[in-house]
């Protein structure tokens, strides 16, 4: 086991951390802000994935699609807002949970329908593609992209929520929202606008997630899961709670697969260390979780108001 | 009245059904209604601690899928002793109920969503990976639970077994709501801080309930497997949980009849909007949407006035 | 033994003959039913799109009449769920009156429902999952699959990892019990060393982690199952990590004409064994490939291919008894023979109703005839006339 193996584990979990950190930032933020449980946001993160490769392949340039894919989410969050959950706000958390896992049942049909159930195809421009070698290791270049991208967005995200006027609003809104409403600030905009906001990060995560995972109907879920798990973990309605949430799981996540198994033939028979390491490894992070929730109920860093 | 009235017509209704679906031919009918009441149990269960104590639990078909391993494991060493299986299962799943429980009721709110989904997606996993007992393709069962006197591999008698075991159940439920201890339940529900000034501690009912929901979640478990013949983790897949929630709060949530008309609709509409189309999700998921949005007391509604 | 057996199956066909509704046969008689069930709808349909295309396209071969009577098929949606599975197949045997049940993609729904369409009386088609204790232990006269056994296309490929002398290889496998399997049947024929055998989780989205200790390993081949989302996921991040061209990846199940649109060029070069291609030189395939990317515009699959066939061989058993559905025996009889024109050529059927078959190591290659593109081509015979490891298990009287 060399430093630059587990050096290198560890950017894959910082990696797979920032993805988990992207789609996280949404959901904290809707939850956080407009106390919004939205099972749809994986949906979101499909939209984005698949509004990117079609608009991607049909105009050629990568760019156009990462564009379309932004504002595909921006726009279908921002409907999916004014239709549906705008009847949720007074309604508790059950409401919300069984009306967006409705949205996630129609979503995932509407895109069977619209592009089919097989898999899509996501090509990467060469620009894109290829790897870049420090520190002894060689590494893909887009995955690199994605820790950058992810980095930028939640160095962007406290910039905008601590030192704008907007972020002072969302502030203000979260912890009284009549008082806001009072002040003559129209509430309901604000909370669409936030809502398309989330849903962009969510479309943004889904398009480059389509570079390296598949891109067909349903995709959302399996990761929806992990990202629920990253916010409670990291504190519900915190940036931070899910950047550190987020960071946390993927790289607990990746260690477990890539040395647990190692670990655990010293200490068992190499049969039960083969049946025993994936089981454990994939309980592991709802294992942290109820860990974390056990010793503090509101997560790492409970945001305050939320 | 108007709410006995609607067990009367379902008790006779559901009693009635063997005999007209034997006598016509039909009797694919007893299977399909069986199954429905199954999951009525299922809903009933988690309508104790969802519609009356206020706790949302994303989590139940980990129940579900303990009473269900409790039947397939002890099946698959032999042993199809009825009292014994069903007994364990009740038993196991209390106990499971218990530790889940105890660790996730110190939360609230969208946290106690999320750890008691965790914990069924853990089970979930743990299922998938016991090579022993089928992993992830489950394990068949040679035979059903034996009982004296009773005979559950005929389709009749194991309806009715089934019948009987709702009625107790939404019985029990009922009893329990309307006891001290449901009362308790109920105002820690409407307001925490006032039933703690009054000097109750609702953690521990709170917990009392999680773990009868979870024993009665268990015996659903059991009659499921006997239901298929067949142990699969599946059975506690995230998605049956949100099927669950659904038909409570379709039918009706804290209301006794509820439970028992969701389960009963959503399957039907399930069955028949799947048998219309391929796509038939794409119908279903606004229908639930809408339901959640406009039709608050749930199907109940109709039949009795809120309790 | 043998006669407590025999007298098993003649009380299996007599329990079919009870149970045929005496009213309404006549009318029946002119007609048949097949259900057929599989994956329809959520994330695992495009399986079952495949499979009931090509139902249709074999029924369009026959002129919509199967063994020469007016046909009714009826799909049936498991939702990849065993016991909504066994539920559609209560509905079709006891409302819609089915005379065959066919199809089914996964073992754990298999293994639910062939029990309660064996314990009607009637005849189970499996037409692609091959769960080994249907194949063994728990064969039954009632069912046939026109598929094969879980462990035989791995088979397939340890014995051409053995053949090319590779050494040495790496195992990954989603950690279920298919995964399981796929790893027994490689091991079973691979002679050289596994230098190591991972399990990952259940619908895993990211490989890095396994991709990297694998690189750090350096083995001289990888040999994986992935099927479906996981292995565009694997595939395509083995492509990205640099590695195809370094060591040579074998898989099962995991490049196929399902997933070969969502990996375009990074499916080239991709090994895969199975017991039929679309290229295969057998008439009947090269009529069944060529009128289905006519009829849909894309090519079928080994699941497809095995779903034709399913109903080319109702269809072989029906002739043989001139029409008569009620005959369960003399349909079985008829079933054994495999009289027709497989998309594979002709086979036999082994003594547990599984084919005995060839199996064919293939290669993702450019295509220009493919609608996507790319397609499968055998690269050599590598199984001759193939039985599972489980048919002596399966005492079944012939």
């Amino acid at each position: 086991m060399s430093a630059a193996l587990v050096f290198e584990q560890m950017l894959n979990g910082v990696q797979l951390g920032v993805m988990l950190f992207l789609l996280a930032a949404g959901l904290t933020l809707v939850l956080g802000i407009m106390n919004i449980v939205n099972l749809a946001h994986g949906s979101l993160y499909m939209i984005g994935a698949y509004f990117a490769i079609t608009v991607g392949q049909w105009s050629g340039s990568f760019l156009l699609g990462v564009l379309a894919g932004l504002a595909g989410t921006l726009l279908v969050g921002m409907v999916v807002e004014l239709v549906v959950l705008r009847a949720l706000y007074d309604r508790d958390h059950l409401d919300q949970v069984l009306a967006t896992f409705g949205l996630i049942l129609f979503f995932n049909e509407l895109v069977a329908i619209l592009w089919g159930r097989f898999a899509l195809f996501a090509s990467l421009p060469t620009y894109l593609q290829g790897h870049v070698e420090f520190a002894g290791i060689i590494y893909p270049l887009f995955r690199l992209v994605i820790i950058l991208v992810g980095l930028a967005v939640a160095v962007l995200l406290w910039y905008v929520v601590t030192r704008t006027r907007l972020g002072m609003l969302i502030r203000a809104g979260a912890s009284n929202r009549t008082m806001v409403s009072a002040l003559g600030i129209n509430i309901r905009m604000l909370y669409t606008v936030v809502f398309g906001f989330g849903a962009a990060l969510a479309g943004l995560a889904g398009l480059m997630a389509g570079q390296i995972y598949t891109v067909q109907p349903g995709m959302g879920e399996m990761i929806l899961i992990q990202a629920f798990v990253v916010i409670v973990i990291g504190g519900i309605g915190s940036i931070r709670g899910a950047l550190v949430g987020a960071l946390i799981v993927g790289v607990v996540d990746t260690l477990a697969r890539a040395f647990l198994k190692p670990l655990l033939t010293l200490a068992l028979t190499p049969g039960a260390a083969d049946t025993a390491s994936p089981a454990i490894a994939s309980m592991l992070i709802y294992l942290l979780m109820a860990l974390v929730l056990a010793l503090r109920p509101a997560g790492l860093f409970p945001a305050r108001g939320g | 009245m108007r709410r006995y009235l609607f067990w009367v017509v379902l008790t006779l209704a559901l009693a009635a059904l063997p005999v007209w679906a034997q006598a016509t031919g039909n009797t694919f009918y007893i299977e399909l209604v069986r199954r429905m009441m199954i999951f009525a149990i299922g809903a009933i269960s988690l309508n104790l601690i969802l519609g009356y104590g206020g706790l949302v639990s994303f989590g139940h078909a980990a129940f579900l899928g303990t009473g269900g391993y409790a039947v397939g494991v002890l099946a698959f060493y032999g042993i199809f002793d009825g009292w014994l299986q069903w007994g364990t299962a009740i038993f196991g799943s209390a106990l499971v109920a218990l530790f889940i429980g105890a660790v996730s009721i110190r939360t609230s709110g969208i946290y106690f969503i999320m750890i008691t989904l965790a914990f069924s997606q853990m089970l979930y996993y743990l299922g998938i990976s016991i090579e022993e007992y089928g992993g992830d393709d489950g394990i068949r069962l040679k035979a059903r639970s034996q009982f004296p006197l009773v005979d559950l591999t005929d389709a009749v008698q194991f309806y009715y077994v089934v019948l009987a075991l709702m009625l107790a159940c939404a019985l029990i439920v009922h009893r329990i709501v309307h006891s001290r201890f449901g009362m308790v339940l109920r105002a820690a529900k409407s307001n925490e801080a006032r039933t703690r000034a009054i000097g109750f501690s609702p953690y521990a009912y709170r917990l009392a309930a999680f773990v009868i929901a979870g024993a009665m979640g268990g015996l659903a478990g059991a009659l499921l497997v006997n239901q298929t013949n067949y142990l699969t983790p599946e059975f506690m897949n995230w998605t049956r949980s949100g099927e669950l929630m659904f038909m409570v709060i379709l039918g009706g949530m804290g209301t006794s009849a509820g439970p028992v008309v969701g389960a009963f609709a959503l399957l039907i509409l399930e069955d028949v909007l799947a048998g219309m189309t391929e796509y038939f999700l794409v119908i279903l998921g606004p229908l639930l949407v809408l339901s959640v949005i406009f039709f608050r007391r749930g199907l109940a509604g109709i039949f009795s006035r809120h309790d | 033994m043998h006669k407590a057996l025999k007298f098993a199956f003649a009380g299996a066909v007599a329990a079919t003959l009870a149970f045929a509704l005496p009213p309404s046969a006549e009318a029946q008689q002119q007609k048949i039913r097949i259900g057929f069930i599989t994956t329809l709808s959520g994330p695992q349909g495009i399986i079952g799109r495949h499979m009931r295309d090509s139902v249709e396209l074999a029924l369009d071969h026959l002129n919509r009449r199967v063994g020469g009577l007016e046909t009714e098929i009826i799909y049936g949606d498991d939702q990849f769920k065993p016991d909504v599975g066994v539920q559609v197949a209560e509905q079709m045997l006891r409302r819609d009156n089915v005379d065959f049940m066919a199809g089914i993609i996964w073992s754990n729904v298999m293994m639910a429902v062939v029990p309660v369409v064996t314990g009607a009386g009637k005849i189970m088609v499996g037409t692609n999952a091959g769960a080994s204790p249907l194949a063994g232990s728990q064969c039954h006269p009632l069912y046939f699959s026109t598929s094969w056994n879980n462990d035989q296309t791995p088979e397939a490929l340890g014995q051409f990892l053995t053949d090319s002398k590779v050494d040495e290889l790496y195992i990954l496998a989603p950690n279920y019990q298919a995964g399981k399997d796929m790893v027994a049947g490689v091991k079973r024929t691979y002679k050289g060393k596994i230098v190591e055998e991972l399990y990952t989780k259940m619908g895993q989205l990211d490989y890095q982690a396994e991709i990297t200790a694998l690189r750090a390993r350096n083995p001289k081949a990888v040999f994986v199952f992935y099927p479906g989302g996981m292995g565009v996921q694997f595939v395509r991040q083995y492509h990205q990590a640099g590695l195809r061209d370094r060591i040579p990846l074998y898989s099962v199940f995991t490049v196929d004409e399902t997933t070969i649109p969502a990996l375009k060029d990074a499916a080239i070069g991709q090994y895969e064994a199975r017991f039929w291609s679309p290229d295969i030189d057998v008439p009947a395939s090269k009529k069944f490939v060529a009128d289905f990317r006519k009829k849909y515009g894309y090519t079928p699959s080994l699941y497809g291919a095995q779903s034709y066939d399913g109903i080319m061989l109702i269809d072989s058993a029906l002739r043989a008894t001139k029409g008569n559905v009620k005959d369960t025996k003399a349909l079985v009889m008829a079933m054994r023979k495999a009289n027709f024109d497989s998309i594979r050529g002709p086979f036999k059927y082994n003594v547990n109703h599984h084919p005995i078959q060839h199996f064919y190591l293939l290669r993702a290659e450019k295509g220009p005839a493919a609608p996507e593109g790319i397609e499968m081509r055998i690269v050599k015979r590598v199984l001759e006339n193939h039985r599972d490891a489980y048919y002596q298990d399966c005492k079944m009287p012939w």
